[in-house]
């Protein structure tokens, strides 16, 4: 086996979509880099696994039986992890095609965009609009409403934040959303749909804190430019799962030079001082136990992910999540392939929104006839947390097989990677698209390199794809 | 970008495009052989792989039959066993490469086999190439691994088999144009999703039928 080189630019630790992006990036930008990750499969806590390997995760089988066999062939299914969708137009997008990973890649529609009214057996389901007219055909506000809900979406399509004679009077940069809603006599339920279903807020602080209509307007813009895009709804998603988004920045990184080793444990930390600067490591040859590799080598940084560094992170809140296998859409999603279905916390009496995110045979994830549905929310109490999901279950109708498990932690980082070295990523969180991936992306470039991360071009002089 | 798969027909031409991959042990030529397929050069001291990991390459079978490759090179990540499921979904044929100078090199070659069968479609292509003939031509004692060994194997497990030099282009041309004319040029109907007209989305910008980040449409 070759030898490891004594000295990397960078040390990657886990194979994450975060990681892997900023790899690939890095190994764009000329940087040596060494990927590493104790798993033997790629995406860490982002990867999508099959079914056997699922029900092996979650143990939810007796002992001697194999509950995988009945539902095919075990690597038909790519079921993934973090329940996450790609905004059409968002900044994962934008950096798939810079760095001309989509080449890679096959992408299809999410087919549609619901949100719940009503709770218990009153509840309904309704399309999110996403433009004008779909807001005037809309069941989810009456007549006068669906006007002034007209004139918002407008309003919010032209918004130039440079112009003010064009902001109803309001001072955007101080006033808070509520402010804005009260300009267009928008009712409650609206602004519900607006701000959880649009604007993709999992709770309704966004509305009364001061200074954050701006930002409200960019959301509610974004989900507009993302269905406007290919239509339907805001969402895209990749065959075979979001696994196979870090394999494809991982292969860039590959492409230019980045080494990858999966099986690998990392040792130790090497410090000088209060610095990193290296590591110790393990490559375990698991067919023939004695042939492990040991190594060491120096790294001029080391980026990772929480679970790499348990003493450098705390704990921010918990995402609570249940996978399920469904042989059947959802109930008043038009018997769509795929959706993304949004509780309003204020619907269910909770203080965060419940995810439904549906996909497909039609996405490679699984054999024809089944559906993959993730659930999931923010959790709100320390106990009892299936109650918490319970409003996302009903949605479902009936359930093949449930995988819950325990609350999963959120961690970020105690401190930027200035004083020691290590630039930590944070989890994945709780919202439906990786427009947060991409933030922490962007912020870990900034905090490793000293300088903001521009993709775009980064293709140009590339010499990733052969002439046609 | 991905593999088409049996082809689309025009008049009496014929056109299809398969996902070809790359495989074995580093330092046996894999990059090499492509480059000498792709672009007709050859440099000596070739490091391990960097940059050119997505080639395409054209063979016309006769005035009526073109096979187009997509070639997919491992990008150096088969070196600590770290490919990617990605790298043989929906291959329909693979090169699996040995040194014909290192003994343990044909063993690495059986070992890819088997993962391919393990990973890939059920009916790839695999054809099995024993590089680096020109070394023996040269200095026949050079020579670890008779010809008829591979190819008793290669028989064996139901492969393509050529020697082959990418220094002199010996045999490399063949390698590729037998593997094409073993590829299901006629069967009808793609058998996987990314084969036949592109199902998906296209997110590059200046593809047809996008808005790229254009006005909000609100």
């Amino acid at each position: 086996m070759d030898e490891i080189a004594p000295e990397y630019d960078v040390v990657v630790l886990g194979t994450g979509l975060t990681e892997c992006v900023l790899s690939g990036v890095l190994s764009v930008k000329g940087k040596k880099v060494l990927h590493i990750d104790r798993n033997d499969h790629y995406g860490g806590e982002a990867a999508s696994v099959n079914i056997e390997a699922l029900f092996k995760k979650y143990g939810n089988y007796n002992k001697g039986e194999e509950p995988w066999k009945k539902y095919g062939r075990a690597n038909d299914w790519n079921i993934d992890l973090v329940p996450k969708l790609l905004m059409s137009s968002g900044e994962l997008t934008n950096i798939l095609v810079s760095t001309d990973v989509t080449r890679y890649l096959e992408f299809k529609q999410v087919a549609g965009s619901y949100v719940q009214q009503g709770a218990g057996a009153k509840a309904t389901v309704a399309k999110v609009p996403s433009d004008a007219g779909e807001a005037l055909r809309s069941s989810l506000m009456g007549i006068f409403e669906k006007r002034r809900m007209k004139s918002f979406i407008e309003w919010i399509g032209t918004f130039d934040i440079a112009n003010s004679a064009d902001h109803k009077g309001l001072n955007i940069s101080t006033c808070t959303m509520k402010d804005v809603y009260d300009k267009f006599g928008l009712e409650a339920g609206t602004r519900d749909f607006i701000g959880h279903a649009m604007a993709l807020y999992q709770t309704d602080a966004y509305i009364t804190e001061k200074g954050r209509a701006p930002e409200t307007i960019e959301r509610i813009r974004l989900y507009g430019n993302s269905v406007a895009r290919y239509g339907k709804s805001p969402y895209i998603y990749p065959l075979y799962g979001l696994g196979e988004l870090p394999q494809g920045f991982a292969r860039l990184s590959a492409i230019y030079g980045g080494t990858y080793m999966l099986n690998t444990n990392v040792d130790e930390i090497l410090y000088d001082g209060k610095k990193a600067v290296g590591i110790k490591a393990t490559m375990v040859n698991g067919h023939e136990p004695g042939k492990d590799m040991k190594f060491e080598t120096k790294a001029g940084k080391i980026l990772g992910d929480p679970s790499y560094f348990q003493d450098k992170v705390q704990v921010t809140g918990h995402v609570l999540k249940a996978i399920c296998i469904l042989n059947h859409p959802l109930a008043g999603t038009n018997d769509n392939d795929s959706c993304q279905l949004i509780i309003p916390q204020s619907q269910v009496g909770r203080k965060n929104d419940i995810y439904i995110a549906v996909v497909s045979s039609a996405h490679s994830v699984c054999p024809k006839g089944y559906y993959i549905a993730i659930v999931s929310t923010i959790a709100e109490t320390t106990a009892n947390h299936h109650l918490e999901l319970a409003p996302g279950f009903e949605r479902l109708g009936r359930i093949e097989e449930k995988f819950l498990g325990p609350p999963i932690p959120l961690y970020e980082p105690l401190e930027n990677g200035a004083n020691d070295n290590i630039f930590i990523s944070k989890s994945y969180d709780a919202t439906s698209h990786f427009e947060t991936t991409t933030d922490d992306v962007k912020d870990i470039y900034l905090r490793a390199e000293g300088q903001p991360l521009v993709v775009e071009g980064l293709r140009e002089g590339t010499n990733l794809v052969g002439e046609d | 970008m991905a593999a088409r798969g049996p082809g689309s027909r025009a008049g009496n031409s014929r056109f299809a495009q398969f996902k070809l991959v790359l495989l074995g042990e580093s330092a046996v030529g894999k990059s090499s052989l492509v480059l000498r397929f792709v672009k007709d050069q050859f440099d000596d001291y070739r490091e391990s792989t960097i940059g050119a990991a997505f080639l395409t390459q054209t063979i016309s079978l006769d005035d009526s039959t073109t096979v187009k490759f997509e070639i997919w090179d491992t990008a150096g990540q088969e070196r600590y066993k770290s490919l990617a499921p990605m790298y043989y979904r929906n291959a329909n044929c693979a090169v699996v490469v040995y040194d014909i100078t290192q003994a343990s090199s044909l063993d690495k070659a059986k070992a890819w086999v088997k993962e391919l069968q393990r990973q890939a479609n059920e009916n790839i292509i695999i054809a099995l190439a024993g590089n680096k003939l020109d070394l023996v031509t040269e200095q026949p004692d050079k020579r670890a691994i008779p010809a008829a060994d591979a190819e008793a194997y290669a028989r064996e497990a139901g492969l393509l088999f050529f020697e082959t030099s990418a220094k002199t282009s010996e045999n490399v041309k063949e390698l590729f144009t037998a593997i094409a004319k073993k590829l299901p040029l006629d069967q009808a109907g793609p058998r996987n999703p990314r084969s036949g007209p592109r199902a998906g989305v296209d997110l590059r910008p200046e593809a047809p039928g996008t808005q790229g980040a254009g006005a909000c449409s609100c």
